[in-house]
């Protein structure tokens, strides 16, 4: 669905220093290459500026890349952008493609004549997603009025009226509240999984990622810094994993061979513990444990992706510090 | 195909904006009173001199209302041009981008302000008024030249309008350089080209290709000779010189677009 070869944007920056002007390189892509294949759900995380908007702009066909090599959907976007059009989605979280002023369905309308939808396709999609996204109520308000949720669901039916292949979703769920965002969540899973539309995505939400994308990249100052399953990430950058054990009296943490124990809390009533994911298995852990001491309750806890990311920048930065 | 898709962008907007009547009615009032105090200038003008640059009342205010029609046509389309700059730096222009249609078109269509209507009615009823009273020795090809000027002169005035605006993919603040431009040949070509200094008459005559709005047919019209000497056919070729006009600007725009979508915003 999406072929890339090393690509890479360059922009020029003008520094002035009183009347003079001095243009300045900046490397906002730099040699990013990943397959995405149809009916993949795919997380591109990274922190601001790492060069995720400019690769999806990119991608959409809106910035024509310094140099590489790009194929969306069998098509080159820099050059074929409006046959690309047709055949893709894209949704930005900050910005609308709605008309403002018109009630939601007429935007719907339009849309359809736009890219000459049939009216028998129109209308099973149109009704697919107001049902599913709960917009019937909606259909009649004007865009402006609508809050930023119902405008969100609004976007994303806006962007597959046309039954695209791939959807592009830049921070789809940035500034919406937790309900809206599981709505979205579970509405985007349900076309990926059912429809095969193929999903990319940028976020800050590391739940998106959890809950939508077996698949997560991580950019950062352009280039790919991984690229996997969320869970092969988070077991080669953060091999361990911690038990959390309630004891039913105060007292001192298990000693068993090959954990760690990092801290107690509640005078002893509480202890955290780290493990090995490749070594031990948790349930091998709990036998040991309870053998040792009353257990109250027990918990396994795995690493938070931001952990995740963040494990991969350091480990970024000290093999360049290497270099 | 294409051509169905964009009268149903011009009624939307057209809806959009009848959800705000008051200041739709404001605006319209004010855009037939704008019209109005050009039109007092020149008539305040003939108070005191019979002729100018050789033409009379009536025939300066052919020229003008040939020319206040076509800008108010390419205004109510190209105008909107103007918000290029807040399109750029809202990230609008890329909504744009993300459709299988033409940039150009879908902006001309998506923010055409019915208020400008006001200033074509003004410009026609001028118009109405100075042809009953210029002497024309009408013939059907007279006819034909008083349909195909204003219709013409707003392709001309479009063009310009496409090219200064593009200047906006360069410089975001470009909007006061096209503006002069824009509102300044509008200035120029409601007056006998004669009555200006000849390096502002070689540049807003043939560069920007201004006197073919209304000088030159209102000419060719009266039956006159072109007091700076070019033949009468120049009077009959301005739908030519539009047609080229809006060739050389879809080129300029399209190599605007292609350097926005080179360096970005």
């Amino acid at each position: 669905m999406i072929e890339v070869r090393e690509l890479r944007r360059e922009f020029k920056i003008a520094t002035s220093k009183g009347l003079r002007r001095n243009y300045k390189t900046v490397t906002a892509v730099d040699g990013v290459t990943f397959d995405v294949a149809a009916g993949e759900a795919v997380g591109y995380v990274g922190p601001n500026g790492a060069g995720k908007s400019t690769t999806i702009k990119m991608l959409t066909g809106i910035l024509v890349p310094t140099s590489g090599d790009i194929r969306v959907s069998g098509v080159d976007p820099s050059k074929q952008r409006r046959d690309l059009a047709k055949r893709i989605g894209v949704v930005f979280g900050q910005r609308s493609q709605l008309w403002w002023d018109l009630p939601l369905k007429d935007s719907f309308d339009l849309l359809k004549s736009i890219y000459r939808v049939s009216s028998q396709d129109y209308r099973t999609r149109l009704d697919e997603c107001v049902e599913l996204l709960g917009l019937e109520e909606t259909l009649l308000t004007p865009v402006r009025q609508l809050s930023l949720g119902q405008r969100m669901r609004g976007e994303i039916t806006a962007a597959l009226l046309h039954a695209p292949e791939l959807l592009v979703l830049d921070e789809p769920t940035i500034g919406l509240d937790l309900e809206s965002k599981e709505r979205l969540r579970e509405f985007l899973k349900d076309i990926n999984t059912r429809r095969g539309t193929t999903l990319l995505l940028t976020t800050h939400d590391l739940d998106d990622i959890e809950r939508l994308c077996p698949r997560l990249m991580v950019i950062d100052h352009g280039r790919v810094l991984a690229d996997g399953p969320l869970d092969e990430l988070r077991a080669e950058v953060t091999p361990d994993r911690e038990l959390v054990i309630d004891l039913r009296e105060p007292g001192p943490a298990p000693d068993v061979p090959g954990v760690t124990a990092v801290r107690s809390e509640a005078n002893g009533l509480r202890h955290h513990l780290t493990f090995r994911r490749a070594e031990t298995t948790a349930a091998q852990l709990i036998t040991q444990v309870v053998r040792q001491v009353e257990v109250h309750d027990l918990a396994v806890v795995e690493p938070e992706i931001d952990d995740v990311i963040r494990k991969l920048y350091q480990r970024q930065v000290a093999q360049d510090a290497h270099r | 195909m294409a051509d169905v898709i964009y009268p149903r962008l011009i009624g939307a907007r057209l809806r959009s904006q009848l959800s705000y009547r008051a200041s739709f009615a404001m605006d319209f009032v004010t855009q037939v009173i704008a019209q109005c105090y050009e039109l007092l200038v020149i008539l305040i003008l003939f108070t005191q001199i019979h002729a100018l640059g050789g033409f009379t009342k009536n025939e300066v205010l052919l020229m003008y209302a040939f020319a206040g029609t076509a800008f108010g046509v390419a205004d109510l389309f190209a105008g909107q041009l103007d918000n290029l700059p807040t399109y750029i730096r809202t990230g609008n222009f890329d909504v744009l981008l993300m459709r299988p249609l033409g940039t150009l078109p879908q902006i001309m269509c998506s923010d055409i302000r019915l208020r400008r209507i006001g200033r074509i009615s003004g410009a026609l009823a001028v118009l109405g008024y100075a042809l009953a009273n210029v002497p024309i020795g009408w013939t059907p090809a007279k006819v034909l030249l008083v349909i195909a000027t204003p219709i013409a002169g707003s392709v001309i005035y479009g063009a310009v309008w496409v090219v200064a605006c593009s200047i906006c993919f360069w410089i975001v603040d470009g909007r006061e350089f096209a503006n002069a431009v824009t509102y300044g040949s509008n200035a120029f070509t409601s007056y006998p080209i004669n009555v200006y200094s000849r390096p502002l008459r070689w540049f807003m005559a043939f560069v920007v290709p201004g006197a073919f709005v209304a000088y030159y047919p209102s000419l060719a019209l009266l039956g006159k000779q072109d007091p700076l000497g070019l033949p009468g056919w120049v009077g009959w070729t301005s739908p030519l010189v539009a047609a080229l006009a809006a060739g050389v600007a879809g080129l300029v725009w399209r190599f605007a677009v292609r350097h926005y979508r080179g360096t970005g915003s």
